[in-house]
């Protein structure tokens, strides 16, 4: 992985998220207040915007700069915890000297773990998390059993939408879709949808490449 | 849509330049990153008070910005929460060494925020949470009731104490308590529009209310039609006084909140309903506020709140105050 991948991806991400634009901001609209769909597309034009300043710098910085960029670009819970994200990304041990499949894999994992302590929410709340913690296991567990990256990334698209589909379900216990109890149920959580547009996004583009 | 405004990147900026300009004697808008601060230094030894969130609140939370309330406000962008080099900058700007005591709503955008800020700081600070809105129940299974108009209150009456030069606990103490003595209901006859939107937030009919709706226009405890204010102000008030249970006789502050598109006429029908509702109980309102300090943009509406009074939160309300949106005894 380089910064190269990372602005590439976010590109590809753009383009997936506008594409699904008016479907998460309608979702966010029924369970939420209206906006997540601004942040999100804020802050992916934000690090795509970032390129000329981090093609350059080590792995850490780049993330770095990244994090600090969406902490304060975008604001909201989408801001802290993307910013929270990538932050632990930057953190990742021994990243400038290099990134391969295992070392996705390793600060991934940690990442979402970071990421499940600042929002306090777990699988179950009909957030994010619903999406991001399984896909952190899934590939965890697959890496562990050392299946080939196609057959991980393909099993990890299919835990994404799996996970996005389940906060239909649910009631909403963390988030804003947190004040409608009841009624919040039968409506897919916007947050669960784009982050599984973006982690299908990233999975299919390296499996393509 | 139709708003006063260039474009929407921008909206947030020039209302803030206006903001500005429109009150420089009292106050300093600072830019890259945004937070508004009074125009003199904090007093020595002075816990200095920080709150923010989304913008569209206003005059909350820059308009109390002042001797007797805050020391400084993050505005986010409209209905969102700032960000934490935000609560940073602001932090260095106005700490004077006795800690800064961050003044935030129950919601988990403002919370993730601020703890975030706070983390990055080197000195000390605490942080009152409210979360005053009765509307959704606190339940095993939720993040907690909103925190909405109450933090006016807390704002002004915390503020007070701090300019007698508590100590960031007993500040602290003070905010806990009136936030737990308060308890807010909402009602919206509208939806509002956030500029980078462009379009409402909610669609409400023409003849619906949304009972128990949240500061950005979230949905509430049910729909219904429009009926009296009476039967209006009556359910509101049943409401908070299920959850804040007040005793026979016992003093209270009644706050009549306007959602930002109800005219102060309106308000003070309101104000009318609800003392006759609460005389009826047997209470005693002594302290009041009625006006536009807690918004929702343009939204029609408005939110009742309650605060159980003791002596010392009386001394605290009545003491001077000068910020943009509120002024009196000086």
């Amino acid at each position: 992985m380089s910064t190269k991948f990372l602005i590439d991806n976010a590109k590809l991400i753009e383009l997936s998220i506008n594409e699904n634009a008016e479907e998460i901001e309608k979702l966010d609209q029924e369970i939420g207040d209206g906006d997540h769909i601004f942040n999100v597309q804020r802050g992916i034009k934000l690090v795509i915007d970032l390129e000329p300043t981090i093609k350059d710098l080590p792995m850490s910085k780049a993330l770095n700069t990244i994090a600090m960029k969406v902490l304060s670009g975008i604001g909201g819970s989408s801001g802290a915890l993307f910013g929270t994200l990538f932050m632990t990304l930057a953190k990742g041990k021994n990243i400038d000297s290099g990134v391969d499949f295992n070392k996705s894999v390793e600060i991934f994992y940690d990442a979402v773990q970071a990421v499940k302590m600042r929002g306090k929410a777990d699988i179950g709340e009909k957030t994010m998390m619903d999406v991001l913690i399984p896909v952190a296991n899934t590939l965890k567990e697959l890496n562990q059993k050392e299946e080939s990256m196609e057959t991980i990334l393909n099993k990890v698209i299919e835990v994404a939408r799996e996970g996005m589909l389940s906060t239909k379900e649910l009631i909403a216990t963390k988030g804003r879709a947190s004040f409608l109890g009841e009624r919040a149920k039968g409506h897919i959580d916007p947050g669960a949808r784009s982050s599984q547009i973006m982690i299908t996004t990233v999975c299919e583009s390296v499996i393509n490449s | 849509m139709k708003k006063f405004m260039n474009n929407a990147d921008d909206f947030l900026n020039e209302s803030l330049q206006g903001f500005k300009m429109a009150h420089s004697d009292i106050v300093n808008v600072h830019f890259d990153p945004s937070f508004i601060t009074r125009s003199s230094k904090t007093k020595e030894g002075k816990v200095a008070l920080i709150s923010g969130g989304g913008s569209g609140h206003e005059p909350m939370h820059g308009g109390l910005v002042g001797f007797g309330m805050l020391d400084a406000a993050c505005p986010g962008y409209v209905f969102s929460a700032p960000t934490p080099d935000q609560m940073v900058a602001a932090s260095e700007a106005v700490d004077s060494g006795a800690g800064v005591l961050f003044i935030v709503k129950n919601y988990s955008g403002d919370i993730m925020n601020f703890e975030m800020g706070a983390e990055m700081l080197t000195g000390k600070s605490a942080t009152v949470l409210t979360n005053d809105d009765v509307a959704v129940e606190d339940s095993s299974f939720t993040t907690g009731r909103r925190g909405v108009a109450a933090t006016v209150l807390v704002e002004k009456i915390v503020g007070s104490l701090a300019e007698t030069g508590a100590s960031l606990k007993e500040c602290k103490t003070l905010g806990d308590k009136v936030n737990k003595n308060s308890g807010t209901m909402g009602v919206a006859f509208s939806s509002c529009t956030v500029p980078a939107a462009g379009k409402p937030t909610f669609d409400l009919g023409l003849d619906e209310i949304e009972f128990g709706v949240g500061i950005h226009g979230e949905p509430g405890r049910r729909r219904e039609k429009i009926k009296s204010s009476k039967e209006i102000t009556d359910e509101m008030l049943e409401a908070i006084m299920e959850d804040l249970k007040p005793e026979n006789n016992e003093e209270l502050l009644l706050f009549v909140n306007g959602m930002g598109g109800t005219p102060l006429l309106e308000l003070y029908l309101i104000f009318d309903n609800a003392m006759k509702y609460i005389e009826s109980k047997n209470l005693k309102v002594s302290k009041s506020l009625v006006g536009n300090y807690c918004t929702s943009l343009e939204m029609q509406g408005a939110s009742i709140t309650l605060t159980k009074l003791d002596g010392e939160i009386v001394k605290h309300w009545e003491s001077p105050v000068h910020t943009a949106a509120m002024r009196w005894g000086m």
